[in-house]
């Protein structure tokens, strides 16, 4: 009963996991929902500025995108706390990612639907925030509940800047006893409960969003 | 100058509107007074519905000139394919309402914010007068129980009258219809007719349909305009049109759809 003795630095590591991943959904949504309006109602300026963005984080290495915020920014003057930079660049990976989920939603809504607004004389404002999003976001959320997982598992990278998450709890305690089995198997644990309580907020957020008989497509899912 | 005392409200003037190497309405002339019916029919692609979608500033066009109560719709510095302002399109829209083939209503609202949305985003009524307003409409179209209900539990009628409600909302001159009933099962394209009939007693709205409904045209219009390709082919009294056609094309055509 030698793994019972890890579960409160375990512990510990998931809280910070936790937190780290749900502090970077949370902007990372932020930044997801700014860059993907962006790129379907900004001029050509900010589409493309958004576009870089995305095409950028989505084109390089997380990890390597770590170090170099971790180690190489501070060079030039500009350094955060390891947790506030892990966080900063999962966020930013979420944004990238998630700028695409917005996009494609939005652009999945009928053009129909533009039309009515705007016989009805919506502006662009009231046409998005009224119209269009409210639609769009229930055909977002099932890409957004994977984005969540996956952030939660990308998180365990940052072990690797020195922050006492999950993983990193995980490493030194098997560097002190050995028990690589039981210590990696409690991880695997650790990971897989964090996640179905992902998945689950997830499913009552999309059931929430499609309460009622607006979208009745619910009844079938 | 008895005959042309009020001055047109819309008014058409040599306008071109083509897609790509497609001419949909060539140099085309129309004009319509201040509460006329008029009723568009014609074969499809003849350009009837563009006349709509082009009033209601969904398309732009080339040539030409378009007024409606005296507007311009290019604006002489504009730019961008309406070479108008966004503001601009929007004083013009402010005039014109429009019902869709397709009802077009928005799935995630209420019938009751559908109808009322607009009146308060728009022309910043309270949501208590905009909701009194909706009400009354929805009373017009017979759905007021049905105010609760989203669009998904509605039959296409019953859409198609809260579409009405929802255009007649903004207060339009100026009420579109671009094949109401087109999309309806047989058995509900009565209902939808029964309001659009009772609106063309409404003195003071004007109204452009464009139907395959021959019969309701006839009783409905003041006028019947005839198009083949992009132009007006004959037009006139329902009677001089549906029972004495001159123009071998409308005689044709009539030939074909009333069997």
């Amino acid at each position: 009963m030698q793994w019972v003795s890890y579960l409160p630095s375990l512990a510990q590591g998931a809280l910070v996991t936790a937190w780290i991943t749900l502090a970077a959904i949370a902007v990372g949504a932020v930044l997801a929902f700014v860059a993907g309006i962006a790129r379907v109602e900004g001029g050509r300026a900010v589409s493309t500025l958004a576009l870089c963005y995305t095409e950028l984080f989505r084109g390089t290495s997380l990890l390597v995108q770590l170090f170099w915020f971790y180690y190489a920014l501070p060079l030039i003057g500009i350094s955060f706390e390891p947790v506030a930079t892990g966080i900063l660049v999962l966020a930013l990976h979420v944004g990238a990612y998630g700028s695409e989920i917005v996009r494609g939603a939005l652009a999945s809504v009928s053009v129909q639907q533009f039309e009515a607004a705007r016989a009805l004389n919506f502006g662009r404002m009231h046409t998005l925030i009224h119209v269009t999003l409210p639609q769009a976001i229930i055909e977002m959320l099932p890409a957004f509940g994977n984005l969540a997982i996956e952030t939660l598992k990308l998180s365990s990278l940052v072990s690797l800047i020195s922050i006492a998450d999950l993983t990193f709890r995980a490493q030194s305690i098997r560097n002190l006893t050995l028990d690589s089995a039981g210590v990696y198997s409690l991880t695997l644990v650790g990971y897989f409960a964090m996640s179905l309580v992902l998945m689950l907020v997830m499913r009552l957020i999309e059931r929430w969003a499609r309460r009622g008989a607006a979208f009745p497509r619910a009844a079938h899912s | 100058m008895t005959e042309n005392a009020t001055p047109p409200l819309i008014q058409f003037a040599g306008v071109t509107k083509r897609f790509g190497a497609l001419t949909v309405l060539d140099d085309f002339n129309f004009e319509v007074a201040p509460g006329e019916k008029v009723t568009l029919i014609g074969p499809s692609g003849s350009g009837k519905s563009t006349v709509l979608r082009i009033l209601m500033t969904l398309e732009p066009f080339q040539e030409g000139r378009l007024t409606l109560a005296g507007m311009d719709y290019q604006e002489p510095a504009g730019t961008g394919p309406f070479k108008a302002s966004e503001r601009h399109l929007r004083d013009i829209r402010s005039h014109v309402g429009m019902v869709f083939q397709s009802f077009n209503l928005f799935p995630h609202m209420s019938v009751m914010r559908n109808v009322a949305e607009a009146p308060v985003r728009v022309l910043g009524l309270s949501r208590a007068e905009a909701e009194a307003r909706a009400l009354d409409l929805l009373a017009l179209v017979g759905l007021v129980d049905k105010k609760d209900h989203f669009p998904s539990q509605l039959s296409g009628g019953q859409q198609q009258r809260v579409a009405i409600a929802r255009a007649l909302a903004m207060r339009p001159r100026v009420l579109l219809f671009d094949e109401p009933t087109s999309a309806l099962d047989p058995q509900l394209v009565g209902e939808v007719l029964a309001v659009i009939r009772d609106l063309a007693h409404e003195h003071d709205l004007t109204m452009l349909l464009v139907t395959h409904e021959m019969r309701f045209a006839r009783e409905v219009s003041d006028r019947v305009c005839f198009f083949d390709k992009g132009r007006i082919c004959e037009q006139g009294s329902p009677e001089a049109i549906f029972t004495a056609p001159s123009h071998p094309r409308t005689c044709e055509f009539l030939a074909s759809v009333l069997g």
